[in-house]
């Protein structure tokens, strides 16, 4: 199967993707701390947008509240960690069983009231901030006071419970990207894809084809939860810490959409795509403004400024996204889905 | 045996009552024509067999089994296929990965699915173009996409809403020949809604004509085409 | 408890109510006429509250004086968006005119926490501290101010759609975009107008609050969701639904507040956003979105 759709990449395709690859895999042997973050920051964006994308660019229904998965992801991991030692990837499919339940639940709330673009984003946004003011009451995560992971001295590479060098979670953000693009490209080519396509691209005819469009956008909202919630387990034990006011806001649902606005939405390549233009722009521009900060301005928040802007010139110049010009321009179109 | 059995099924939107106590049967195998002028009711009296709608009163019986208060997908589960009067391809897939989802249904195995999607593809003379994007295509084309489609889910049950509005004559003579072709070979039975009387008059064995939602005849086409309340209805009293 | 407490946070409720139904009657209005929902609601208003912040620190303007200036820049503002951007992208699918908005909105708040820092402003005015006494009733001056002002805000708006050419004219593009067009209305001025008197409902709302709550940044989203509730609850579209609902969780709000914890309160009107989608999205009053 692997090989099917292997051949549907034009050749010139499968040498740049290659060759990016080795580029990555051998990216920590030749560049600095600081570039090794960006790089990991590049995947967070790549993962998290390939994700989104399952739902927005897959099954054609827009959540602005995906930061709840992410959190809920973060915090189940974090807390099974802390309170009772359990491995994060043991806490990983805790946390991404608890986010596709949910995200079925509000999936089918919406979908079962016929609840569709507008009233369907508002109420991700409420359920996000829901979540975000109840875990700020919560103590036993942590509360507004935030929760953290106990960082004792690096004494090496504990993969199973995600404690380890730099080095070490940047292979790892780099198999979930990896993981999640050819997940990705599976379901595409599959029934479950064509269907999701289907419904994305008129869902009364889909329906008037036999599919049980309600069944199949819980199940795209499902997966994408999870995914997500992934995600989230990552960041948690990167990170270390994690505040109910960064995790669930609304800048953080911004940030699981970006890649894939960026790069194009419903496109496999578009999430990573967009994540390597964004991110190293907007490392770029912290780095510009540097000396300024000398002079007394606060930079805190340039970032998302940036980010915003980038979307509103992507909408207004580009809406397909980077991926799908940079494709023609490269001359890898291959046409249909991807 | 019958295979689609209306009877008495109204449909009221907000004040306007669309489809009132209109009963028919459509018999296996048939080809049924449904007439009548704009607004008499038609598309919403498919929209009820398919489920989009659900009747006020009456049933919609198919092979026995109650049709009405199903879902649209349900529907189709049962045998039916339905076009839509304003074409809706998929537009960012292939023709071929179009007819690749109707053949998904009734076909699990993704290689066989497309092969088959393959054959409708070339049947209905689309095979040339089957790797284009569907938005790119004609609006002849895409109500031959949109049959292709509705074909692959291997219905028992056609349903076809004005597929050949805006096809040339010869277009239509086409499409005739393989609507009676797929009646013959592989047993579809048809109920169309069409305007295109060359097409009417060449497929049906009956028609029925609606009118402010009621029908208002039924018969052969040569019966049809004299009734005075047809004709008074399409003409005007002073035709009578 | 005793009754008194009672009507006092009934009345409270109602007064703060009104300035949630003037905000979301600025939502109501772009989405009315233009049919935007504006995502950027919220962080409108916050800024809108920075301006009444920056007049009374620099130039010691009560925050209900500053009105007409931070409508005027509001207005400014809201007509070069709909004119400069949106008007473009009329052919954009629904789902990505939310995400712009969405981006905007959080370029705004983050500006705004470049600019103004994450910490909690507020104005200290002469009057805070003073009330009226209405019989069992005591009223903070400042909510009775807030109130009688976006009252009149509300009524001038209202009169203004009734009585103007000009209002009619929206009001006559987002009845029927065709309509207009071919009676000769240059609608894409009017959607930048509709779009600008939006703002000024929303500039108003800020400066008024800005009497009663503290400004920072991280405001915007709670803001943007609760004009949503609102116009929601009221219904798109409808300008009395919109003050009937603001009144409604102005006082639902305030009666939750005696019996859970104040930073709770915004739970329970997400909690009520959530139910109203559910169960009815075209509102109590409004006509089907």
């Amino acid at each position: 199967m692997i090989k099917l759709w292997l051949a549907e990449i034009p050749p010139r395709g499968r040498l740049y993707f290659s060759l990016l690859l080795a580029v990555l895999l051998a990216a920590p042997l030749f560049v600095d701390g600081y570039a090794l973050s960006v790089l990991v920051l590049v995947f967070y964006f790549a993962y998290l947008g390939q994700a989104w994308n399952i739902m927005m660019g897959f099954a054609g229904q827009l959540s602005l509240g995906h930061a709840l998965y992410f959190g809920l992801g973060a915090y189940a991991s974090a807390a099974l960690y802390v309170h009772f030692g359990v491995s994060p990837w043991l806490g990983m499919l805790a946390g991404g069983a608890v986010a596709a339940v949910i995200g079925a639940a509000i999936g089918a709330l919406g979908f079962r009231f016929k609840i569709g673009g507008v009233y369907f984003a508002i109420l991700t946004i409420a359920f996000a901030e829901f979540t975000r003011i109840l875990f700020d009451h919560w103590l036993w995560v942590g509360g507004s006071g935030g929760f953290f992971l106990p960082v004792s001295g690096r004494t090496g590479n504990d993969i199973l419970s995600l404690r380890g060098s730099p080095e070490m979670f940047y292979y790892t953000w780099l198999a979930f990207t990896v993981g999640a693009l050819i997940l990705c490209r599976a379901v595409l080519s599959s029934r479950l894809g064509y269907f999701w396509l289907a419904i994305r691209e008129n869902e009364e005819a889909a329906q008037a084809l036999g599919i049980n469009t309600f069944r199949y956008k819980i199940f795209a909202v499902m997966l994408s939860a999870a995914l997500t919630a992934f995600g989230g387990v990552l960041y948690a034990f990167y990170n270390n810490n994690l505040f109910p006011s960064a995790i669930f806001s609304i800048s953080r649902s911004i940030d699981m959409l970006l890649g894939a606005i960026i790069g194009g939405v419903g496109t496999l390549m578009g999430p990573i795509i967009g994540a390597f233009i964004l991110t190293p722009l907007a490392e770029g521009l912290t780095v510009v403004l540097e000396p300024l900060r000398d002079l007394g301005f606060k930079f805190d928040g340039i970032k998302q400024v940036f980010y915003g802007l980038c979307v509103v010139a992507i909408v207004v110049f580009q809406r397909r996204g980077v991926w799908p010009w940079l494709r023609r321009k490269l001359r890898l179109s291959p046409g249909g889905a991807q | 045996m019958s295979n689609l059995v209306v009877r008495g099924i109204s449909k009221r939107f907000r004040g306007l009552q669309a489809v009132k106590n209109v009963s028919f049967d459509v018999p296996e195998r048939g080809i049924i024509g449904l007439i009548g002028p704009n607004g008499a009711g038609k598309t919403t009296t498919f929209n009820l067999i398919a489920g989009v709608y659900a009747p006020d009163d009456g049933e919609v019986t198919f092979n026995g089994q109650r049709l009405n208060g199903l879902r649209p997908d349900q529907v189709c589960a049962a045998g039916v296929a339905r076009t839509f009067q304003i074409v809706r391809p998929f537009g960012e897939l292939s023709v071929l990965d179009n007819v690749l989802v109707g053949c998904l249904h009734a076909e699990k195995d993704m290689t066989k699915a497309r092969s088959r999607a393959r054959e409708i593809i070339d049947r209905l003379g689309l095979g040339s173009k089957r790797r284009q994007l569907a938005a790119s295509l004609t609006l002849p084309d895409r109500k031959r996409l949109e049959v292709a489609r509705a074909l692959g889910t291997q219905p028992k049950l056609l349903l076809l809403d004005e597929v050949m509005a805006g096809l040339r004559p010869t277009e239509v003579d086409l499409m005739v020949g393989f609507f009676r072709e797929i009646n013959r070979d592989l047993g579809v039975t048809i109920l169309l809604i069409e305007h295109v009387m060359r097409a009417v008059m060449a497929l049906a064995q009956r028609i029925i004509v609606l009118n402010h939602g009621e029908k208002i005849a039924e018969g052969t086409p040569e019966q049809v085409v004299r009734d005075p309340a047809v004709l008074e209805c399409y003409l005007g009293e002073e035709a009578v | 408890m005793p009754i008194e407490v009672y009507l006092n946070q009934i009345v409270s409720g109602v007064l703060t109510g009104l300035i949630y139904g003037l905000s979301a009657l600025g939502l109501s209005v772009i989405f009315g006429v233009c049919k935007i929902v504006n995502f950027a609601h919220g962080e409108m208003m916050v800024i809108a509250m920075y301006l009444a912040l920056l007049a009374f620190q620099y130039f010691g303007l009560d925050p209900l004086l500053s009105i007409p200036l931070v409508c005027g820049a509001l207005f400014a503002f809201g007509y070069a968006l709909q004119a400069g951007l949106i008007n473009r992208l009329i052919d954009v699918p629904d789902h990505m005119q939310f995400i712009l908005l969405a981006a905007i909105a959080i370029a705004m708040v983050s500006g705004c926490l470049m600019i103004f820092g994450p910490n909690a402003q507020n104005v200290q005015l002469d009057y805070a501290y003073d009330s009226y006494e209405i019989g069992p009733l005591l009223l903070d001056k400042v909510r009775v101010f807030a109130g009688i002002a976006a009252i009149s805000v509300a009524g001038l708006l209202a009169a203004f759609f009734r009585w103007t050419w000009i209002g009619k004219a929206i009001r006559a593009c987002g009845d029927n975009i065709v309509g207009a067009q071919v009676t000769g209305l240059n609608v894409k001025h009017l959607f930048a107008l509709a779009f600008g008197l939006g703002s000024v409902c929303i500039g108003a709302a800020g400066c008024i609050l800005l009497l009663l709550v503290d400004v920072q940044p991280f405001l915007a989203v709670e803001y943007t969701l609760l004009a949503f509730v609102v116009v929601i609850v009221g219904g798109l579209g409808s300008l009395t639904g919109a003050l009937l609902a603001g009144v409604l969780i102005g006082v639902s709000e305030a009666l939750a507040g005696l019996f859970i914890q104040p930073s709770l309160k915004s739970m329970f009107s997400f909690g009520l956003l959530i139910l109203v989608l559910l169960f009815r999205p075209q509102g109590l009053v409004g006509k089907r979105a």
